[in-house]
């Protein structure tokens, strides 16, 4: 369970989101939409604390997982991303091989012995759908995949840690539209066991996979709700120019 | 005049100095290649300089340049590292930062003879090393302590963000991150910058002139508070202080040539390792 209070966010001077709330409940898929610019990654990276990364920001108001405000002092970091994966719009596979690449996270947070990486670095392989074309060069360097492979391969990569949150920023805005499906499958497949919030620009592919949608613009929650009540029965006017590629 | 003319006599003129920059070089190199080949052999890179320096090898010299190449890179190349971690990793875009940057770059553009006096008076006769290769190993790594930094800070401001970001993203600490992402990942060019140091430090001859540098010694060093010879050095005193300046004439173009090789062959590796990434 996800609960963000009333969030502000500044970039410098700029603030980029306006006192946002929202819950997302968990094992459901939950889509961000709205013009460039919007605010979208920024709020995403709210729940794993990558906005901290950025110099001269500043955040107010709470988020809560699980009923923890990530936010305190108390918080550690890398446990909170741990339990909070990302994958980014760009396929951003390590310089290593595909094993080394999956295996990462797992040897990082010292997480089990050598059979026990092995074997989680399959499963996760195969959580991803990507198994069955790498399990003959898992020694190959990630980057002699294809774009939508790597991409899969960082949903692999952060499968493998166990994470109960995955944060998608458009995940398959860079793949072709085969990749994008395979993409979008996963996402269905993966909902059962991962809370999932994913940030997109594609219309159907919102209403294709996720549960509820949040509507952003210039840095506001415009609307959030049932996916299919929002694209066949908006409430705001905004939101229905929006969806029917009135603008944006 | 028309643009064509122009254009073509513009590049006639820009044709014509590109080439002679370049017979320059080869000349320099060829007439000491033609001179030097004609002393180098196996003795005269493994015997002691004979007969007051007219005849024999340049053993001990390179010897002396090979210890003072180690010496000074154990200091400076973790060090240079290490701060180069520190501006880009850690420290941000702050202030410290550009006054650090300010002062390595200050730093690489003071004379090296000036590197030499200080090294002398803080290591040689303030900290009591005496005239030793340990006192000319910490004036040379002071002195290729700015190259090593900014290469460093280059080979690592080039590492992707993404894969920074993919780290933590994964809960790995920062620290992790630079250990098993980071640092990997600019080795190579890291590697780029210890090699084009070894061929600097190998060359300069003031910084070791009042620190090391012996003009004979009948044997090698054997510890770091002895004093070594050296190529560079070596090389100027067969040219102005020899025993018969006429007959050590070919032995210096013979030290030269070790020397350049030296030189020329580091910067190959270099370019080599940096092509590769
Ligand atoms: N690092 C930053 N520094 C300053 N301003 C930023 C930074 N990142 C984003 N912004 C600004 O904050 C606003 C929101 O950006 P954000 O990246 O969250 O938008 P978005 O909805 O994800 O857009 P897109 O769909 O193009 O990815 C934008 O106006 C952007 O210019
Ligand atoms: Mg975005």
């Amino acid at each position: 369970m996800i609960e963000a209070k009333n969030i502000d966010f500044y970039y410098g001077n700029f603030q980029a989101l306006k006192n946002i709330s929202m819950k997302i409940e968990p094992k459901t898929v939950t889509a961000f939409i709205g013009p460039s610019g919007c605010g979208k990654s920024t709020f995403l990276r709210i729940f794993n604390r990558m906005n901290d990364l950025i110099k001269d920001t500043q955040m107010e108001g709470e988020c809560l997982i699980n009923g923890q405000n990530i936010y305190d002092k108390s918080i550690n970091i890398d446990n909170l991303r741990k339990d909070v994966g990302m994958v980014f719009q760009k396929p951003n596979p390590f310089p290593k091989s595909i094993f080394e690449n999956v295996a990462y996270g797992l040897r990082v947070n010292n997480m089990g012995d050598k059979s026990f990486i092995g074997q989680r670095v399959e499963e996760s392989l195969k959580d991803a759908a990507l198994w069955d074309e790498v399990k003959d060069k898992l020694n190959k360097s990630a980057y002699e995949l294809s774009g939508g492979q790597q991409q899969r391969l960082c949903i692999a990569r952060a499968l493998a840690v166990k994470p109960s949150i995955i944060l998608m920023d458009e995940p398959a805005s860079a793949l072709d539209p085969i990749s994008t499906s395979k993409i979008e499958e996963l996402i269905h497949n993966l909902k059962n066991q991962y809370t999932i919030v994913i940030v997109t620009h594609n219309m159907q592919q919102a209403a294709r996979v996720s549960d509820n949608t949040g509507f952003f613009m210039l840095g506001e929650l415009i609307e959030y709700s049932n996916t299919k009540k929002m694209f066949l029965n908006p409430e705001k006017e905004t939101t229905q120019n929006y969806i029917t590629g009135r603008f944006g | 005049m028309n643009k064509k003319v122009s254009q073509n006599i513009a590049f006639f003129i820009f044709k014509f100095f590109g080439v002679l920059v370049i017979g320059i070089l080869f000349s320099i190199i060829g007439f000491i290649g033609y001179n030097g080949i004609q002393v180098i052999s196996w003795e005269f890179l493994t015997e002691f300089p004979k007969e007051g320096m007219t005849s024999g090898g340049i053993f001990p010299a390179i010897v002396g340049t090979f210890y003072l190449v180690v010496g000074s890179l154990i200091f400076a190349f973790p060090l240079g590292v290490m701060s180069a971690i520190y501006t880009t990793e850690y420290a941000g875009k702050g202030w410290i930062v550009r006054i650090i940057r300010i002062m390595t770059n200050n730093l690489a553009s003071i004379p090296s003879i000036v590197f030499g006096l200080f090294g002398m008076a803080l290591f040689v006769n303030k900290l009591n090393f005496g005239d030793s290769i340990l006192a000319g190993s910490l004036t040379l790594g002071l002195l290729v302590l700015p190259l090593i930094i900014r290469t460093s800070e280059e080979a690592l401001l080039a590492v992707p963000q993404s894969y920074r970001e993919g780290s933590l993203a994964l809960g790995a600490t920062k620290l992790q991150t630079i250990r098993r992402i980071v640092l990997p990942a600019a080795f190579g060019n890291i590697i780029t910058g210890l090699i084009l140091s070894i061929g600097r430090v190998s060359g300069e001859t003031a910084p070791i002139l009042f620190t090391v540098a012996a003009y004979f010694l009948p044997k090698l060093p054997s510890g770091i508070f002895d004093q070594a010879m050296a190529l560079p050095y070596h090389l100027y005193v067969l040219a102005t202080s020899g025993t018969d300046l006429e007959a050590s004439r070919p032995m210096a173009y013979g030290t030269a040539l070790v020397l350049i090789l030296i030189v020329l062959i580091m910067n190959l590796i270099a370019s080599f390792f940096r092509k590769k990434l």
